[in-house]
């Protein structure tokens, strides 16, 4: 163990490596991609899993979305291609039925699912956004960033039908002056004056079902506005975090198609889409990337090990004699295959010291050119530390491995046959 | 100092066996200078290798220092000939990339001495063989006798027992080789025992006696006075 940390030795060891500069870097060079390679595959997986919790951030990443469509089997005395309309009932119905319903959010909406959106006027400003119907539940399921000053619709607005809403960022920036601030002011949806009682800033959700200029109207007031009476465009719902969100889409089709009268082989009357299972998908993917990352590292690590213990062969074949000599003034087998050890591990640490580097560097440009992308599923591309200080573990393991094998055939030669070597 | 008994060494040559040598015996006393000397072929260069245990004899006995060198494994015999015998190259066997200083010091950093008192005492035999203002000089920036003498000085800065000199006058000139067989003398006359393998009469005349091989035996055995008395 001193001999590891006397000066000499690694005045041995860097005279050797000094003996063939060009080759010594060619074989840095490729443990440094290898380690370089690992750190940016795994740092870029990491970007994407971390990029997908930030789109599904702000929605529960275990729900569903459920909206009546048109019936493609006759059922129960009704004819193919009836329209299947949710209504409010519906939402109790399937809360008591189903236990592993933890929120349940009934919405409705002007300006998608091929609804035009309303007309809303502030002084001389107009535009057209589109319109939600919301209780305040509905910020359970996906939070709503409020500006400072404002609130999201709660009971009260929902009991009293009261005329106000919660704007959006782009909404505000077109129909109010910079600065100004729109708390308490009105707008005009479809001529009817609403307060503004908060602004929410714009926040990607899973699947895109949101944007900046939507306007969230308490659900009540929805209705009497656009006379929907019981009817409900789509339910959010979500279950308990360890429940199976497959199963429930299935019971909450099978409710819903009890309640509506639809044939149970009918596929097309209730349209889903489950966020649950996308996100599992996605958290599969990553998981999946990762480890492919690490695939893939490690075998480009070990390729450019190998690559260390070649050139350490054809080193110590040059450095015959030399190992002759020292021999022959007294080297001990454990001394010689000490040096050529500690120069394969040396050169292996180097290596992978500035892949580290290189990598960390190249990752931490990565994650400022995409920093502000908000919509692109990919941020802050780090590599955990226990990662590095692994590979590095692993470099250092397979360094001394690969080093056994020159270190070997150093010792194996006999010391008068080594110093008869020209 | 040395006592070597019956030696006998083959070589195995594809499916021949050479027999290199045909049981050697002779003794070398401390402080003698010992010139062993034969064609090519003869065999002197295979008994130094035993000697300097680089090499093994099939049968026979050696001791050295009252030491029997047997069953050696490579490991003992490294610490072995770190700590009896001092080797001198025809070729010098110097490391290219070590200057002067550092290619003496190496066999002290084998035998665990710390660097300041490696550097203190290869200072010091750099300073006997007369070449104190080269330390800093690399092996391709000396002479040949320059080279041979920092070989002399590595051979003897473990203070071994015996020096052992394989045709170390082979690559120089005649006054060179002069030189540094003088040192050789003054070495010995300091009371190290030396063994020198040459061909070169001239060279074996200038040690105390001569052992002729031939043919893996041993011819003669006399002492240098006696020769010149005859």
């Amino acid at each position: 163990m001193k001999k590891i940390f006397d000066k000499d030795t690694w005045q041995e060891i860097f005279s050797s490596i000094a003996q063939n500069k060009i080759r010594t870097i060619i074989t840095v060079i490729g443990v440094l991609w290898g380690i370089f390679l690992y750190i940016m595959l795994s740092g870029a997986a990491q970007g994407v899993d971390n990029g997908f919790e930030r789109q599904f951030q702000r929605i529960s990443s275990n729900s569903l979305f459920v909206w009546g469509q048109y019936t493609s089997v006759p059922f129960g005395g009704f004819k193919t291609n009836r329209g299947i309309r949710l209504t409010l009932s519906d939402v109790e119905d399937l809360k008591n039925k189903i236990p592993e319903i933890q929120y349940i959010v009934a919405r409705n909406v002007r300006g998608v699912f091929g609804s035009n959106g309303s007309s809303v006027v502030r002084k001389q400003k107009k535009g057209t956004y589109n319109i939600y119907g919301d209780f305040p539940i509905f910020i359970k399921v996906a939070t709503k960033n409020i500006y400072d000053g404002g609130r999201f619709i709660n009971e009260l607005d929902i009991k009293l039908k009261r005329k106000v809403c919660v704007i959006g960022e782009k909404t505000q920036q077109e129909l109010f002056e910079e600065n100004e601030d729109p708390i308490g002011k009105f707008i005009r949806i479809n001529n009817i004056y609403f307060k503004v009682i908060g602004v929410h800033k714009f926040v990607p959700e899973g699947g895109n079902f949101a944007n900046d200029g939507d306007i969230h109207l308490p659900f009540s007031t929805y209705r009497k506005l656009f006379n929907t009476g019981e009817n409900v465009d789509f339910l959010i719902v979500a279950g308990y975090d360890d429940i199976d969100i497959v199963q429930v889409e299935n019971d909450v089709k099978k409710v819903l198609k009890k309640i509506h009268t639809i044939s149970p082989e009918d596929n097309r009357a209730i349209g889903s889409f489950n966020l649950g299972e996308l996100f599992k998908k996605i958290i599969k993917f990553a998981s999946g990337m990762t480890f492919l990352s690490l695939v893939i590292g490690i075998a480009t690590i070990l390729g450019g090990i190998i690559g260390i213990g070649n050139i350490l062969l054809i080193s110590v074949k040059e450095r015959t004699k030399e190992i002759g000599i020292r021999r022959a003034i007294g080297a001990t087998p454990k001394a010689i295959k000490l040096q050529i050890m500690l120069e394969s591990v040396f050169l292996t640490i180097i290596s992978g010291i500035i892949g580290i580097i290189l990598g960390a560097f190249v990752l931490s440009m990565i994650n400022i050119a995409t920093k502000e992308l908000k919509d692109y599923p990919f941020t802050n591309p780090t590599v955990p530390i226990s990662y590095i200080l692994g590979a590095l573990a692993l470099m250092v393991i397979l360094g001394t491995l690969i080093g056994l094998i020159p270190a070997q055939r150093a010792i194996s030669i006999k010391p008068i046959d080594a110093l008869r070597e020209e | 100092m040395i006592k070597i008994t019956d030696l006998h060494k083959s070589y195995k040559i594809g499916k021949n066996s050479l027999h290199v040598l045909k049981g050697i015996n002779f003794n070398v006393e401390e402080g003698e200078l010992v010139a062993i000397m034969g064609s090519s072929g003869s065999g002197k260069s295979t008994l130094l290798n035993i000697i300097g245990m680089l090499d093994t004899a099939d049968s026979g006995t050696y001791n050295l220092d009252g030491l029997e060198i047997k069953n050696m494994n490579e490991t003992k015999a490294a610490q072995y000939r770190n700590r009896f015998l001092g080797f001198i190259f025809q070729s010098f066997n110097l490391i290219n990339y070590k200057n002067a200083l550092e290619n003496i010091a190496l066999p002290l950093f084998y035998k665990g001495i710390n660097r300041t008192e490696r550097q203190k005492i290869a200072m010091k035999y750099l300073s006997k063989v007369g070449l104190a203002k080269w330390e800093k000089h690399l092996p391709s920036e000396l002479s040949g006798g320059q080279k041979q003498r920092v070989a002399i000085a590595r051979a003897m800065v473990t203070q071994p027992k015996v020096l052992l000199a394989d045709e170390l006058t082979g690559a120089l000139d005649s006054t060179t080789s002069i030189e540094v067989m003088s040192l050789i003398q003054e070495i010995n006359n300091n009371g190290k025992t030396i063994l020198v393998v040459t061909h070169e009469e001239d060279i074996a005349m200038m040690c105390k006696r001569i052992i002729r091989l031939k043919d893996g035996v041993i011819l003669e055995d006399k002492k240098v006075k006696q020769i010149i008395a005859k």
